[in-house]
């Protein structure tokens, strides 16, 4: 019968990502109530020394392949050496982010592993031996608990959702040959552009600062943008403020856009159109600053300032400046 | 050069969602149905390439009847012909399901690329593309922003947390569409009196000989978390007031 929970761990340039630690401290938590172990891929080239660092954060034990083609990440290549050594140990459950690397693994271990999967899991809990996941749908508009019936029962975690959880175990290291083929390998990364603004991603950023039409043109940004400098927040915008061309589509939050988590929202001069409201009503403290005391992105805020944003930023940055000095 | 886009229809982005009582699934009342956003890329791209390259444009869907409208705005926009995938037995499948069907439609036409949405905006799983290139043994390009295509090789551009990826796959394979790759064309007034007679072709669970097992299911739709009546900081004075929100930040939230 299949026993145990098990992740995927996300590695970028040979170091851990954080959702690796959030995916771990989930695990622990649904493995200790399932009396199970918690069993962890680590998969790159030159990794095998930072694995028993795993160990930490609860996971018992981690299965490494440590081989030069697993490093870029390409699909082919993870896929086969996650799908073989899962074949093998027959896991219950098995839980990977859903970054940009794990949403495009997972969906293939979907067709690979020939089970069902959770997408971009807010939550997950055990409920009579089964995984039970909470998800998301229509963007947020509403929310649906999903059980998978296939083994292993997948699920992947939306980052900076779970904590992460310092628990010490074994962290036994286990090698394994993921056996690639080189004929199956049919996708190579020829070029990787680095992003060097040095900015979080909105998806994984802790704090977010967001214009919409109210900001009124591209150079409106620039008092956003030194808010976030202060907060050490990501910019983001509303599909209406990169419909008009004054930020790039990588920076739109809503239903087509990114959907993002933050632990601080401020929205300024966004309206709150319900597609935009879908992709960041999961936020844990939102701020609104907009004119118009009807604006719906009022209903969905914690803090409300209505008053003109052109006055109200510049005066938050300095007093964030003073709080955080 | 055959290509296959890959397309379904959705609840507008505008609908507000609305759960059924007993929780079984959302109030389709009043609902407006449109192509999946993401789809349009994949519409879009799968003309700009048969423009560039000629061949040929299938648009394949799953879904009950009403989907007839989504196909046919899809050979208005220039696509050359449909299979509608229609049967009762579809209702309520989950990825794997929709991924086999789509693979055993496919799999019986030619096809050099297949381009999907990277994701349908109703469940939101992205997970369809990557089951139908794995069952149809082919690769994956998933979530790119730039496709191109000389006859027997593809480069993409495929952007992640911080970084943009060149990567360049074998043909044919499943490409998935993200915002950004190109802007979706209208349908125009001739389009949509040709499209009337472009043919689509309707297969059942039976003709495509696939059994329909639901490895994942939504057993319960629920309402999003309610958000608690959020504090209004009044005032006159921009400056009091952005003093009075850096407070509340930093003692209540404890954001700062």
């Amino acid at each position: 019968m299949a026993k145990g929970v098990w992740i995927v761990a996300e590695l970028r340039d040979g170091a851990f990502r954080k959702i690796s630690f959030e995916l771990a401290g989930t695990a622990r938590k649904l493995a200790d109530e399932l009396g199970e172990e918690v069993c962890a891929i680590m998969l790159g080239s030159g990794i095998e020394g930072i694995a028993g660092d795993f160990a930490k954060y609860g996971v018992d034990k981690v299965y490494v392949a440590d081989n030069p083609a697993l490093e870029p990440y390409t699909t082919d290549a993870h896929a086969a050496a996650v799908a073989k050594v899962v074949k093998e140990n027959d896991p219950s459950i098995l839980l990977l982010g859903a970054s940009a690397q794990g949403k495009d693994l997972s969906s293939r271990l979907v067709g690979k592993l020939a089970t069902g999967m959770a997408t971009d899991c807010t939550d997950v809990k055990i409920a009579a031996g089964k995984l039970v996941a909470i998800r998301p749908l229509y963007a947020g508009k509403c929310y649906g608990e999903v059980v998978v019936s296939g083994t292993p029962q997948m699920a992947s975690l939306r980052p900076n959702v779970f904590p992460v959880v310092e628990n010490a175990k074994a962290g036994a290291v286990v090698k394994f040959d993921p056996a690639l083929d080189s004929s199956q390998l049919k996708t190579k990364v020829l070029e990787v552009q680095k992003d060097t603004s040095g900015k979080v991603d909105l998806t994984e950023a802790n704090s977010i600062v967001a214009g919409g039409r109210g900001v009124k043109g591209a150079e409106g940004y620039q008092i956003l943008e030194e808010l976030a400098d202060v907060l050490g927040a990501t910019v983001g915008a509303s599909r209406a403020a990169v419909d008009a061309g004054w930020r790039p589509l990588s920076d739109q939050v809503g239903q087509t856009g990114k959907v993002v988590s933050p632990s601080l929202y401020i929205a300024c001069g966004i309206s709150g159109a319900i597609q935009h409201l879908a992709g960041m009503s999961s936020s844990k403290y939102i701020v609104a600053i907009n004119k118009d005391p009807e604006a719906p992105i009022f209903a969905k805020a914690d803090y409300c300032i209505v008053d003109d944003l052109f006055k109200v930023v510049p005066e938050l940055t300095k007093v964030c400046k003073k709080l955080l000095a | 050069m055959n290509i296959v886009a890959c397309i379904k229809q959705v609840p507008d982005t505008e609908a507000q969602i609305k759960v059924k009582p007993d929780g079984s699934g959302i109030d389709e009342t009043g609902i407006k149905w449109i192509m999946n956003p993401y789809d349009e890329y994949a519409v879009e791209e799968s003309l700009r390439l048969k423009e560039k390259l000629g061949g040929e444009v299938t648009v394949v869907s799953l879904g009950p009847a009403r989907v007839m409208a989504t196909i046919r705005t899809a050979l208005a926009m220039g696509a050359d012909k449909g299979i509608h995938i229609c049967d009762p037995a579809f209702d309520g499948a989950d990825a794997y399901t929709t991924g086999a069907a789509l693979a055993a439609a496919i799999g019986g036409i030619p096809y050099d690329i297949i381009i999907c949405g990277q994701r349908a905006i109703d469940d939101d799983s992205g997970q369809v593309g990557s089951v139908l290139a794995e069952l149809l043994g082919i690769p994956q390009l998933t979530i790119v922003t730039k496709v191109d295509v000389d006859g027997k090789s593809i480069k993409v551009i495929k952007p992640i947390e911080g970084a943009q990826l060149l990567i360049e796959g074998t043909l044919p394979c499943v490409v998935t569409a993200q915002k950004g790759l190109n802007e979706p064309r209208y349908a125009s007034l001739p389009g949509i009196m040709k499209a009337k007679k472009k043919p689509v072709d309707t297969k059942d669970a039976q003709a495509l000989g696939v059994t329909v097992d639901v490895k994942a299911k939504v057993a319960k739709f629920v309402p999003p978390p309610a958000r608690a009546a959020g504090k209004i900081i009044g005032g006159d004075d921009p400056a009091a007031k952005a003093e009075e929100l850096g407070r509340l930040l930093k003692e209540e939230a404890k954001v700062l």
